[in-house]
């Protein structure tokens, strides 16, 4: 019998050895390049999408971006908003687990927001989440960290209450700083939580290791809720900042994705790679702002002739090499709940058309060739693209009207520090990177409430009153109305000329399946697989 | 000799004291902060940020703070990378940066006598001529056009070697950035070999023992060499302590995850800790390098006597 049993046992062992095996030799991974180090894999510190990238593989949040870059549940299976609008009940799912086995319950949702507010934790990206009922209040320290608007009303139902309705909150909580931790975890292993072996995470996939600036390893969580449908079995992210390596090593056939690459590669790339090659258009505006409390600048005519004198095909093709599409609104394209952005009126026409409308409204104003002079100035941050689009754009000020255009640059902070404190100028670059896929985060920039971001000062009431009404406003579709008759209104008045879209530059192996390109940028490991 | 080995590590004290002083101040002296972001943070994040990191308090009492933190061996924080204290950065680092440096360091040092040695002997053939024009090359093209250039003909172009990553920490890995690393090394090297084997092979006892009817190699390699080789070990102590604290350039090229790169970054992202932390790195690298190199000084130079 000992000895049956012994047979048996080795057996199994054999067996198990065999079938151990072959299913090694079918490990799916993704070698995913990923732009560089991430700084943190702490929720609560992280504030860039290298990051983002690793962690929402690694967490699932109560809403997440499916592969199309559509807000879909997460953790959360249901929800229901309250009739004023400021009230979410959340119905976390029943079988979500984290990556130990233990559920994930309300209080880690609700323990992990309050951790990110609290002000001893000193979060980079707090603000994100101000919206939640006395969010803004905890984090500068004039109300305990208790009084945060988070309850979990039993284990698996969360009440969110804001301080105003927010039609945008769902999008809120995908951004990687409402990403949950394990309050158990946390509370056991302080800062360490983020160290591999520690951590403890509730996505699609766990951390294995991490070699700073070599690899990050996960592996499939097989305690997540949806793991039968996880296709990959490890995701390794090589954080390469040198954007010409990260090229070599995607041709070498190291990397199966490869992240930001330098826009004049384009074309070379597309003759090799073709289809493998993505530009993708994401949520990021390229802009002069006018400063409109100065003449000529405060004259909406003057503003207009200068925005509608820019090629922007011209800076799109030539400077950019088609890495950035030509821009007519302030929102751009790609925005679920907003559609089609308001273009501005001119957007339409033919450039040739436009120039000859532009000499005509500039003349009008009395500036320029047989008016007064037209004397402007382009401020921009050092850099050498945005220095070639300050060249272009002054030749074409300049053979347009005439006008005497000089250029200024500083290091990036001087420049926005310089705006920010109310500096006077006359034209300045500026860019603006969505926080979160929603037109308000962009048309809020011209609010004249809004000291730090409205660089040119411009103050129209009407505009604030359409954005207010914004705010207010709980249906969607009539929202989304309000805001585009907000950013016509702005297009017409054009204290700011969008320039360029910018885009997402990717290149995606042929081997890669279920890869869609999107606005908000998500590529959520999950939705994605690898065809040998 | 004990006693010279002493004195030599006491006075590496106020040195360093010296060295960590001036780089604390003159980092600070820099403008920006390591939050200061092209998208400012709401003035309340960076107040408690600010707070987190003691870098509200007077500067002076930051300094008394790193430095009694400092030699306790604790370097404090880095405040772009969160998740690791900066002793833990470079202590992950620096094992990779290290064994890349040190077979670098072995290949440019082999290589560079031997060739040196060889142009030094055939002084003005061919040979010599070519060797000495590839060193000009090594030595002026920079290892950011070395590096891809190797990487295009042997990673993508032929597909033998990895075009970059530490993997496995296996040879292939090594050999391309390890090429990249030593090639000017390696010419420095072998110009310094040759022209201190001419200058050695023209020596009065040299001439005596190929007088005395010596075998030519004997004297080539007991004789000539060792006064040859003086100028040689003075240059290693430097360059040792270059290529084995890592190269930022290299580094990036084939995405190494040495320290290299935490010097630059640091300074980049005003990173002040990071920065302290890489600066006292070498400069133990470079008096510890000094030292070993007047030790082989006196081993060589029977004038040099440590007493």
């Amino acid at each position: 019998m000992a000895s049956l049993r012994h047979n048996l046992a080795g057996a199994a062992l054999i067996c198990s050895l065999l079938m151990g095996a072959s299913p090694a030799l079918a490990e799916a991974v993704l070698h995913r390049g990923n732009a560089g180090e991430p700084q943190t894999l702490d929720q609560a510190h992280t504030s860039i999408n290298i990051e983002e990238f690793i962690l929402k593989d690694l967490y699932e949040g109560l809403t997440i971006y499916d592969a199309a870059g559509k807000i879909v549940p997460g953790a959360a299976e249901t929800w229901e908003l309250s009739d004023d609008g400021t009230v979410y009940t959340f119905k976390l799912r029943a079988d979500a687990k984290w990556s130990d086995g233990s559920p994930v319950t309300a209080e880690d949702f609700a323990f992990s927001l309050r951790r990110v507010e609290d002000p001893k934790t000193a979060a980079e990206y707090a603000n994100i989440l101000f919206p939640i009922k006395n969010a803004e209040k905890v984090n500068k320290g004039e109300l305990p960290v208790d009084q945060l608007g988070v309850k979990a009303v039993d284990e698996k139902t969360l009440e969110v209450t804001l301080e105003r309705p927010t039609p945008f909150f769902l999008e809120l909580l995908a951004h990687q700083t409402a990403l949950p931790v394990s309050k158990a975890n946390v509370e056991k292993n302080g800062a360490d939580f983020v160290k591999p072996g520690v951590m403890v995470s509730n996505g699609a996939f766990k951390l294995a290791s991490h070699v700073p600036n070599d690899s990050l390893t996960v592996e499939k969580n097989t305690n997540y809720w949806d793991a039968a449908n996880v296709k990959l079995d490890k995701v390794i992210f090589y954080p390469i900042d040198d954007q010409a390596a990260s090229v070599r090593r995607f041709e070498a056939k190291e990397m199966d994705l490869a992240y930001n690459f330098s826009a004049d590669q384009i074309d070379r790339l597309r003759k090799s790679y073709g289809e493998q090659v993505h530009v993708s258009p994401t949520l990021a505006t390229y802009y002069y702002a006018f400063d409109t409390r100065q003449e000529p600048y405060n004259d909406v005519r003057v503003r207009r002739a200068l925005s509608m004198a820019v090629d922007r095909d011209f800076l799109a093709k030539e400077i950019y090499s088609g890495s950035q599409l030509p821009s007519y609104s302030m929102v751009p394209p790609g925005i679920e709940s907003y559609g089609d952005p308001a273009k501005a009126d001119f957007g339409d026409m033919s450039q040739l058309d436009r120039e000859d409308k532009a000499i005509e409204l500039m003349k009008e104003a009395g500036y320029g060739e047989g008016g007064k002079p037209l004397n402007i100035e382009i401020r921009y941050n050092t850099n050498p693209n945005h220095e070639r689009v300050a060249t272009a754009v002054a030749d074409m000020w300049k053979n347009t009207f005439g006008a005497k255009v000089s250029l200024v640059n500083l290091d990036v902070s001087s420049h926005y520090a310089y705006l920010q404190e109310g500096g006077k100028f006359n034209v300045a670059r500026a860019g603006w990177v969505a926080d979160y896929a929603d037109a308000e985060n962009f048309l809020a920039l011209s609010l004249s409430t809004n000291k730090t971001f409205n660089y040119g000062h411009f103050e129209n009431a009407e505009f604030d009153a359409l954005m207010k009404k914004s705010y207010e406003e709980q249906d969607p579709a009539a929202r989304s109305k309000i805001l585009h008759e907000a950013e016509t209104l702005l297009m017409k008045e054009q204290p700011i000329a969008p320039l360029l879209t910018q885009a997402d530059l990717w290149l995606v192996s042929e081997r890669v399946q279920g890869w869609v390109d999107n606005a908000p940028n998500a590529h959520l490991s999950k939705f994605l697989s690898i065809a040998e | 000799m004990i006693s010279f080995i002493l004195r030599r590590l006491a006075s590496a004290v106020p040195t360093l004291f010296i060295v960590v002083t001036l780089s604390f101040f003159l980092m600070r002296f820099a403008p920006g902060g390591p939050f200061n972001l092209e998208r400012p943070l709401p003035p309340s994040t960076m107040e408690n940020l600010m707070r987190t990191y003691h870098l509200d308090q007077p500067l002076w009492r930051q300094y008394v703070h790193y430095l009694s933190n400092a030699v306790t061996g604790d370097f404090g924080p880095s405040y772009i990378y969160h998740d690791n204290n900066v002793a833990q950065l470079i202590g992950k680092g620096l094992p990779y940066s290290m064994e890349l440096g040190f077979y670098a360091l072995l290949l440019a040092v082999v290589g560079g006598v031997i060739t040196g040695t060889i142009a030094a002997l055939k002084q003005n053939s061919f040979l010599d001529f070519a060797v000495m024009s590839v060193s000009t090359i090594g030595v002026t093209v920079p290892n950011f056009v070395v590096g891809p250039v190797l990487t295009l003909i042997f990673a993508i172009m032929l597909a033998w070697l990895p075009a970059g990553g530490w993997g496995d920490g296996s040879l292939r890995f090594l050999i391309l950035p390890m090429i990249a690393l030593a090639l000017p090394q390696l010419a420095v090297f072998a110009r310094l070999t040759r022209g201190s084997m001419i200058e050695a092979l023209h020596t009065d006892h040299i001439r005596t023992a190929k007088a005395y009817g010596l075998p030519s190699r004997a004297v080539v390699v007991t004789h000539a060499m060792r006064g040859a080789m003086l100028p040689v070990v003075s240059y290693l102590a430097p360059c040792a302590a270059a290529l084995l604290t890592g190269s930022a350039v290299v580094e990036t090229i084939f995405t190494i995850p040495g320290v290299g790169r935490y010097f630059v970054l640091g300074a980049i992202n005003r990173d002040y800790t990071l920065v302290m932390g890489t600066v006292i790195l070498i400069a133990i690298f470079v008096i510890l390098f000094n030292l070993l190199v007047d030790i082989l000084y006196g081993l060589l130079d029977p004038r040099v006597r440590h007493d």
